[in-house]
């Protein structure tokens, strides 16, 4: 198993009016193993959306790169030049699936035209017919209908549309996905149907590696290998998928993981934590932990100096005072 | 559990067709159901069920095409819309489209005072709205000179809430609230339900498709599937011992943190 992908301390803010800057990346570092699903998790403008679209390596405006490397498999995104990056990187070696992606689908034109359209604009000699043939293959081994092909986008029901802009993203059989809040506005049942359709990309070897970003966390526990906890624009827990949703150790990530409410015996009798307050405004300097405010355990030391990120078995944290984990009552969480 | 069994609004054989041209649509099929005066109750289905169409035929925003809907003993076609609507009010998925976008927080809560009839001047209002605001655990100085697009949609729907909390409505229908937010906000505004519940003894009725807050927070569920409830009963039994085959496949669906639930062929 090999690093596919290495994030180094990137940085990313948006630049707003009157100059000011909205750091929603601070200083993101992460790698993706070969064969791995990698979940990214946090609160609604914790920066998880951004993280994502840099990784892209396209910074669209008001985005703006500030530090940091973004290695995909030995090329350095970063200093790549976007054309090359549209072309020969964007679908082949790395797809992204933005939020509500299937929306965007053009409603005048028929799925198979859309097809047509973005394979060949990344391999230009390839013919129409070839295109959707090749669509029509991957359907077909995916055990979806290829009737959706000829239908409008209107026509699909939403878990259809997601579906087919998953199978759709994946014709160039890019190493890694990364999905961003593939899920979300899908019922229950369209979403379990997109992800056994994802767990099948990977288990056929079409895709090597993904990310996943979602503040649905119980859908984490079915497909993260390893999950990433991001708040204010950082990262302030990462392990695998049990140690954060079982045993988890930042403050931060308990009262997540208790804020989970899933049908399941023993949920009613459970107290839901009390927190109150919101993230900090990322557009100013932050002091200190970016939690301390809301944490019911921070100290002097945390309001005055940001912790560093520690690594201890296999599970990194950036807490001065991290839970004990067994020693508090954990079960009550989960 | 302190259930009175007092009737605080009950719902027979209600019905809603939605005609255009020759088609007939049938959203809401002869449902009949009562909610106690304490009682949270929860509609559960997925989009297209009915559940919202009952919810505006309940908060009399829409015409049921026939049934009766009796809130206090009384058919609310016999009852003053400004009279009922003290009594029965409603917060909604998305709470910016609730709010006038020109008008600052102050100036809406205030407003929501015309509907009582008692008459405050603006120095008691004010004081009521504060005391609402820290009921929903929000600072009022950070939000009362504030527009809605410069609040995030947890506050705004916190405020929707501490809204119910100046009316003190004897019913609130809450049609999937917690939907465009995420869990630990959830958590609060589920807390605010039980609150509510607790100060003023108001009856809930929430709309949603997440079924595991509907099990966390309601007395009883009923599940909704194309316009028809096809299984109502307390939340212990429907969720963890369910009947009716659609129930079973609606909670099979849902992702818990126990059970295995991507059930991939293995090739």
């Amino acid at each position: 198993m090999g690093k596919l992908l290495t994030v180094k301390a990137l940085k990313a803010y948006y630049k707003l009016r009157l100059g000011e800057k909205l750091r929603a990346v601070d200083g993101v570092s992460l790698t993706l193993q070969e064969g791995e699903v990698l979940g990214i998790a946090g609160e609604s403008g914790c920066g998880k959306s951004t993280l994502a679209s840099c990784l892209s390596g396209l910074f669209f405006p008001p985005l703006k790169y500030q530090k940091g490397n973004i290695t995909l498999d030995g090329i350095d995104i970063i200093r790549t030049d976007k054309q090359t990056l549209r072309k020969s990187i964007l679908g082949k070696k790395i797809s992204f699936i933005p939020q509500s992606a299937m929306n965007a689908l053009n409603p005048t034109l028929k799925i198979e035209d859309f097809v047509a359209d973005v394979m060949q604009e990344h391999e230009p000699d390839l013919s129409r017919e070839e295109a959707i043939k090749r669509a029509e293959e991957r359907l077909e081994v995916l055990s979806l209908p290829k009737d959706v092909l000829k239908a409008y986008p209107f026509e699909l029901s939403g878990g259809m549309k997601q579906r087919t802009i998953v199978v759709l993203s994946t014709l160039m059989n890019p190493e890694i996905v990364i999905a961003d809040e593939p899920t979300s506005a899908l019922d229950v049942s369209s979403q379990r149907q997109v992800i056994e359709l994802m767990k099948r990309l990977l288990q056929m070897k079409i895709t090597k590696s993904m990310i996943f970003i979602t503040h649905e966390l119980p859908i984490l526990r079915h497909v993260a290998d390893r999950i990433a906890i991001m708040y204010a624009g950082v990262f302030l827990e990462v392990g695998t998928m049990p140690q954060i949703i079982f045993d988890p150790r930042h403050p931060y990530t308990k009262v997540l993981m208790s804020s989970i409410i899933v049908p399941e015996k023993g949920m009613r009798e459970r107290k839901l934590p009390l927190i109150t307050g919101r993230p900090p405004d990322l557009r100013k300097r932050i002091k200190g932990c970016r939690f301390a405010k809301r944490c019911p355990y921070a100290t002097d030391e945390c309001r005055m100096r940001e912790p560093d990120m520690e690594e201890t078995d296999g599970r990194k944290i950036k807490c001065f005072h991290p839970l004990k984990g067994k020693e508090i009552k954990q079960n009550e969480v989960i | 559990m302190k259930l009175s069994n007092n009737t605080r609004l009950e719902v027979r054989e209600l019905t809603k067709i939605f005609v255009s041209g020759r088609r007939k649509i049938t959203a809401v099929d002869q449902v009949s159901f009562e909610i106690h005066e304490r009682e949270i109750v929860s509609l559960v289905g997925q989009s297209g069920s009915g559940k919202t169409t009952i919810a505006h035929m309940i908060l009399n925003l829409l015409k049921s095409t026939s049934g009766s809907i009796i809130f206090d003993g009384k058919d609310i076609k016999d009852i003053k819309k400004k009279i009922y609507w003290r009594n029965v009010q409603g917060i909604f998925q998305d709470p910016f489209s609730s709010f006038n976008q020109f008008f600052v927080v102050k100036k809406v809560l205030r407003d929501s005072f015309k509907i009582l009839d008692k008459s405050f001047n603006n120095e008691e209002k004010d004081k009521i709205i504060i005391k609402a605001l820290e009921s929903v655990n929000i600072d009022p100085g950070d939000v009362l000179e504030k527009y809605p697009f410069e609040l995030s949609g947890g506050q705004m729907q916190r405020i929707m809430i501490a809204r119910i909390f100046i009316i003190k409505p004897k019913l609130l229908i809450a049609d999937e609230p917690t939907s465009m937010i995420d869990s630990i906000l959830r958590a609060n505004i589920l807390k605010l339900f039980e609150k509510l519940r607790e100060k003023q003894g108001t009856s809930i009725m929430f709309i949603t498709h997440d079924i595991g807050l509907a099990y966390y927070v309601s007395d009883r569920i009923f599940i909704m599937h194309r316009g028809k409830i096809v299984e109502a009963g307390s939340a212990e039994q429907v969720i963890m011992n369910p009947n009716h085959t659609y129930t079973k496949g609606l909670i099979e669906d849902v992702p818990t943190l126990h059970k295995e639930w991507i059930l991939t062929k293995r090739s």
